[in-house]
């Protein structure tokens, strides 16, 4: 069955307009990745998640559900419909994710928060109060309510007295950065992604990891935010030798990724196509992402041909450890 | 024969960063992108700037299929905001079509 594109996107945005989240999840789970950490809440600096590396399990886990009728997590809700998820929240028919996915997606915000510590940063985090960017559904062009839930988001940060936001990913990076300043008068949040907080702090690192890796760029980062030279200078400082797919830097190939929300098919023919460029420029090497959407699609598509990591892993084995 | 709405353009573009009429069609988006979007900028802008909005509308897989992963943009040698002009259509396609 392919999908009713407006239904689906109604039900997203009906989702973020009502809900908050495109998928919300229970602030427990979008926050047990911190348990331990001592992070204060709030702070001038923030280390804002976005909810992405969260949310991602959990999408996993419709699409498994749903792996029979080769079709995206969405079904699941365009069955039950828009009128009735406005009631309802259709959510709590999630299927729930695997623990061990949710593991190593928490153990990725984990590495952020320790690396961003190792280089002496002072960040807070604002727990169950954190919100969602708003990215999907500002891909999908529903404008108006994803200017309403920027305000949001921006009167959370400004309730704390934040100033300056350290983000996770590509995504949110560009939603902070670049988006949400066209939406909001006055907005002044200085805005950086962890690569370039690392950087920018001249972190040292503890070991040498004497490997190669292939680097996949996330797009985002390459041509919307123009990061491309902070992921290297890290991954080059610890000894790591990159290897580079035929398509990269800022001519990086998009991992597909986009596309599955609406067309699934299509995201996984096009991260196929890149898992094969990557397993040109040397599948025993591995490769690295760092976007959870590139993480996830990317790892399905290679059918464990080539191992997968974001970043983060490597840059805290070097600078951690 | 197609029906020309000649203030579709005024409709789609909200903003001056709707510059489909920078594009020269010299085809190099559509080359490089990785979906193959053959219609995608090129054919679909020049719909929009001659009024055409049933051609449009008929290619809304297309619109909605983009990435919007600007490999195009990185490529265009007229700096046509691709990706922000697909948004545009889809915003407008969102209000007028799907009515959200
Ligand atoms: S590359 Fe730019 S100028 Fe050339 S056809 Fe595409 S949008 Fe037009
Ligand atoms: S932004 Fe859209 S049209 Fe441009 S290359 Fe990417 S998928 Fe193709």
């Amino acid at each position: 069955m392919p999908l009713p594109t407006g239904d689906t996107i109604g039900i997203l945005a009906d989702n973020l307009r009502i809900r908050h989240s495109v998928l919300p999840i229970s602030a427990k789970s979008a926050t047990r990745w911190a348990r331990g950490l001592n992070i204060p809440k709030g702070a001038r600096t923030v280390l804002y998640t976005g909810m992405m590396y969260q949310l991602i399990p959990y999408i996993a886990a419709m699409g498994k559900a749903q792996e029979g009728i080769e079709d995206s997590f969405l079904v699941n809700f365009i069955k039950l419909g828009r009128q009735v998820n406005k009631v309802i929240n259709v959510s709590g028919f999630m299927a729930l994710p695997s623990k061990s996915m949710q593991e190593s997606y928490n153990r990725i915000l984990v590495n952020i928060a320790r690396l961003l510590q190792q280089a002496g940063v002072q960040f807070g985090y604002l727990y169950e109060e954190e919100l969602y960017s708003g990215a999907l559904i500002y891909d999908l062009g529903v404008d108006d309510v994803l200017k309403a839930h920027a305000r949001k988001v921006y009167d959370v940060f400004k309730k704390y007295g934040v100033q300056n936001v350290i983000t996770v990913d590509p995504h949110t990076t560009n939603m902070l950065r670049s988006v949400y300043p066209k939406l909001i008068d006055g907005y002044d949040l200085q805005v950086q992604s962890y690569l370039e907080v690392l950087v920018e702090r001249g972190i040292e690192p503890r070991s040498r990891l004497d490997l190669e890796v292939v680097m996949h760029d996330s797009c985002v980062y390459a041509r919307y935010e123009n990061v491309l030279n902070e992921q290297r200078t890290l991954l080059k400082n610890a000894g790591v030798a990159i290897k580079e797919p035929a398509d990269s830097g800022k001519f990086t190939l998009c991992c597909g990724g986009p596309a599955e929300s609406l067309y699934p098919k299509k995201a996984k023919e096009r991260a196929r196509q890149r898992v094969e460029q990557i397993k040109q420029a040397g599948a025993a090497a591995g490769a690295v992402t760092m976007c959870p959407i590139c993480y996830v699609n990317l790892q399905k598509a290679a059918r464990g041909e080539v191992q997968l990591e974001d970043i983060s892993n490597l840059l805290t084995q070097a600078y951690c450890m | 024969m197609a029906l020309v709405n000649p203030d579709f353009v005024n409709e789609v573009k909200r903003t001056e960063e709707f510059n489909a009429s920078a594009c020269m069609n010299c085809g190099v988006c559509s080359a490089v992108c990785p979906m193959g979007l053959e219609l995608l900028p090129r054919k679909l802008f020049r719909y929009v700037l001659l009024g055409l909005e049933d051609k449009v509308l008929a290619n809304t897989e297309t619109i909605y299929s983009c990435l919007l992963c600007k490999m195009c943009e990185a490529n265009c040698p007229a700096q046509v905001h691709i990706a922000e002009n697909v948004r545009f259509l889809r915003y407008y396609i969102n209000k007028k079509v799907f009515k959200l």
